[in-house]
């Protein structure tokens, strides 16, 4: 056991030398302990590039647009000796409650999730409860395959899909040698599309945490609900999906929080109509340069979908806890 | 059904595959076995350094965030109730449930904002990308290091606290090893998150920034061409690759703590 004698020494000399000595020394002699140093780093990162961002949205969202770089105008201006000029434009917030694109956008935005993240339910469930029910080496192997479509490429997996569902793609062309259609199908650009392409990519979400919870059930509680005459269906109903609602809940939520924001799948797979609210931001800050709207709709989503959502997670955090 | 599952996951990605061999310039018809999309693809220029940035951005973002990441899971894990927890708690874990569009349009107004005020960052590129995408993927390091160390015994940083060692000593002699693991998947995590990430990234970068992402986008949208599925082969297989090279590792790894463990036992009784 050479190697921590070595560290210590080297720790020791780093002490002894350089500015790591006037650092502790300095900042011990004022109250500052190294935790407040481990700390301190993230919190700051933190807060200036998470925390801060949002109030210079929420600025924006107030400002006017202009023409120029960047296209907004200050809030606040100096008018003449002393006099400061602060100009507050609820003009843009007006415009999205004026205006049915946005709050359509938001309703569809919202449906499209939660039927995307049911669909993602009833598919996964079977599949997560095939692989807690198969032996150890199978479930193994089956779980790295659920999880490895995660570390290649989303936008790639989303671009496969255009391959299978355009005009000239695979499921036209099969059905077409087959004879069963004549026409082929139009189905890229299309909602079908867009679900495809949600279901698909966050799948693995919906999995891995219904696994978990699956895999934990004790199967003689089902055993002894069949001995007393419970019928399978009625046994899954009472008793499984009971005892695996937090991988429910957890799969769920996985799924849907990505899927509101979505921009790239209905970018490429849905249609021009397919309203979404990420893409609707993103369109109003690239396509038509409109920063202040922009920001507007950002603050709006941040109220409506963001803040319920990390509220309801923190409840049902605690909730997990008060029963551990 | 279980199958069905699976189908529905794999196919696309075999399909893609297997077109990445295609002669024909048509994306869904067979025209003969080929490797000539990969010959097209090596000579891309465009993303052959697209690929390179995104690489080294996601090596930079990664080292960056797990540094990041791992002190916030430090001080959420073991440092008890401090002030500022809660803000630090919620701040921590904010960018797991924030929409990207989001994330990336308030990161580039602050960099507008700053450049403004402070001359800094100076346009924006690799910089401001590498920033970006640090902010947000500390928050999967933070949940992956924080989880493995409430599920370590405290006992063993206790014992050398009590044997005089100080605490720094303590985190790189003692935790440090045990986590590095935990350590090590959020760097791989961190690293796959900005090496895929299309959407902050779009806001923030610059001019003769384009990342592989962004140069994918750009393409599909123009319609499909058929590099693009020799580039997915060739990103499918090496992920398969090290996966399975990272999975057999951990195994082995785990293997033989066990035996460790069985044996220190063993010399106990």
């Amino acid at each position: 056991m050479t190697r921590p004698f070595r560290l210590g020494e080297l720790f020791a000399w780093i002490r002894a030398h350089g500015p790591w000595r006037w650092a502790t020394v300095e900042l011990r002699s004022r109250g500052y302990s190294g935790r407040t140093l481990v700390t301190a780093v993230p919190y700051l990162w933190l807060l200036l590039f998470f925390l801060v961002p949002f109030l210079i949205v929420l600025k924006i969202s107030v400002s006017e647009i202009r023409l120029a770089m960047p296209p907004y105008e200050p809030l606040v201006t100096w008018l003449a000796d002393h006099v400061i000029g602060l100009r507050i434009n609820l003009k843009n917030y007006a415009f999205l409650l004026n205006d049915s694109l946005y709050w359509k956008s938001f309703l569809n935005s919202i449906t499209t999730a939660a039927i995307s993240t049911f669909i993602c339910l009833l598919i996964g469930y079977p599949m997560a409860y095939g692989i807690a029910r198969s032996t150890p080496a199978w479930r193994n192997l089956l779980l790295l395959l659920v999880m490895l479509p995660f570390w290649t490429s989303f936008l790639l997996r989303v671009y496969a899909w255009i391959g299978i569902l355009k005009n000239n793609g695979v499921i036209n062309n099969v059905l077409m040698a087959l004879g069963i259609i004549d026409e082929p199908i139009v189905m890229l650009q299309t909602n079908f599309a867009m679900y495809i392409g949600i279901v698909y990519s966050y799948l693995p979400f919906m999995v891995l945490p219904l696994y978990t919870a699956i895999e934990k059930l004790d199967q003689s509680l089902l055993e002894a609900a069949a001995d007393l005459g419970c019928r399978p269906v009625k046994a899954f109903f009472r008793i499984t999906v009971p005892l695996t609602k937090a991988g429910i809940i957890a799969g769920c939520m996985l799924v849907f929080i990505p899927a509101v924001g979505e921009f790239v799948i209905p970018a490429l797979l849905g249609g021009p109509d397919a309203l979404m609210i990420g893409r609707v931001l993103w369109e109003e800050f690239f396509n038509n340069r409109d920063w202040p709207v922009a920001s507007a709709v950002a603050i709006v989503m941040l109220f409506v979908l963001v803040i319920p959502i990390m509220i309801y997670q923190r409840s049902q955090g605690q909730q997990l806890g008060a029963h551990r | 059904m279980m199958v069905a599952g699976f189908l529905f996951l794999y196919l696309p990605i075999v399909l893609m595959i297997a077109f990445s061999f295609n002669e024909s310039r048509l994306v869904t018809v067979w025209g003969g076995f080929s490797t000539k999309w990969y010959g097209e693809l090596f000579r891309n220029q465009q993303v052959l350094t697209a690929a390179w940035l995104s690489f080294k951005i996601a090596a930079m973002n990664a080292t960056g965030a797990t540094i990041l990441g791992t002190l916030t899971g430090l001080a959420l894990a073991r440092f008890g109730q401090f002030r500022g927890r809660p803000l630090l708690t919620g701040l921590a874990t904010a960018p797991l449930v924030m929409p990207e569009v989001i994330t990336g349009l308030s990161l580039l107004l602050l960099f507008v904002a700053m450049e403004q005020l402070f001359g800094w960052p100076e346009g924006r590129g690799i910089t401001t990308i590498t920033i970006a995408h640090m902010t947000f993927s500390m928050a999967y390091v933070t949940v992956v290091v924080q989880s493995r160390l409430a599920t370590l015994d405290e006992s063993l940083e206790e014992a050398a606290m009590d044997l005089g060692a100080r605490p720094a000593k303590v985190f790189f002699l003692i935790t440090l090893p045990i986590i590095l693991p935990a350590i090590l998947a959020g760097w791989l995590l961190a690293f796959t998150l900005s090496w895929d990430d299309l959407v902050i990234t779009s806001f923030v970068t610059g001019p003769g920034a384009s990342t592989l992402p962004i140069v994918i986008f750009s393409k599909v949208r123009l319609g499909v061409s058929p590099d693009i599925n020799a580039l997915a082969t060739l990103l499918v297989l090496a992920v398969a690759i090290f996966t399975t090279v990272f999975g057999l590792y951990m195994i082995r790894q785990q293997k033989r703590r066990d035996l460790e463990v069985q044996r220190a036992v063993a010399a106990n009784e």
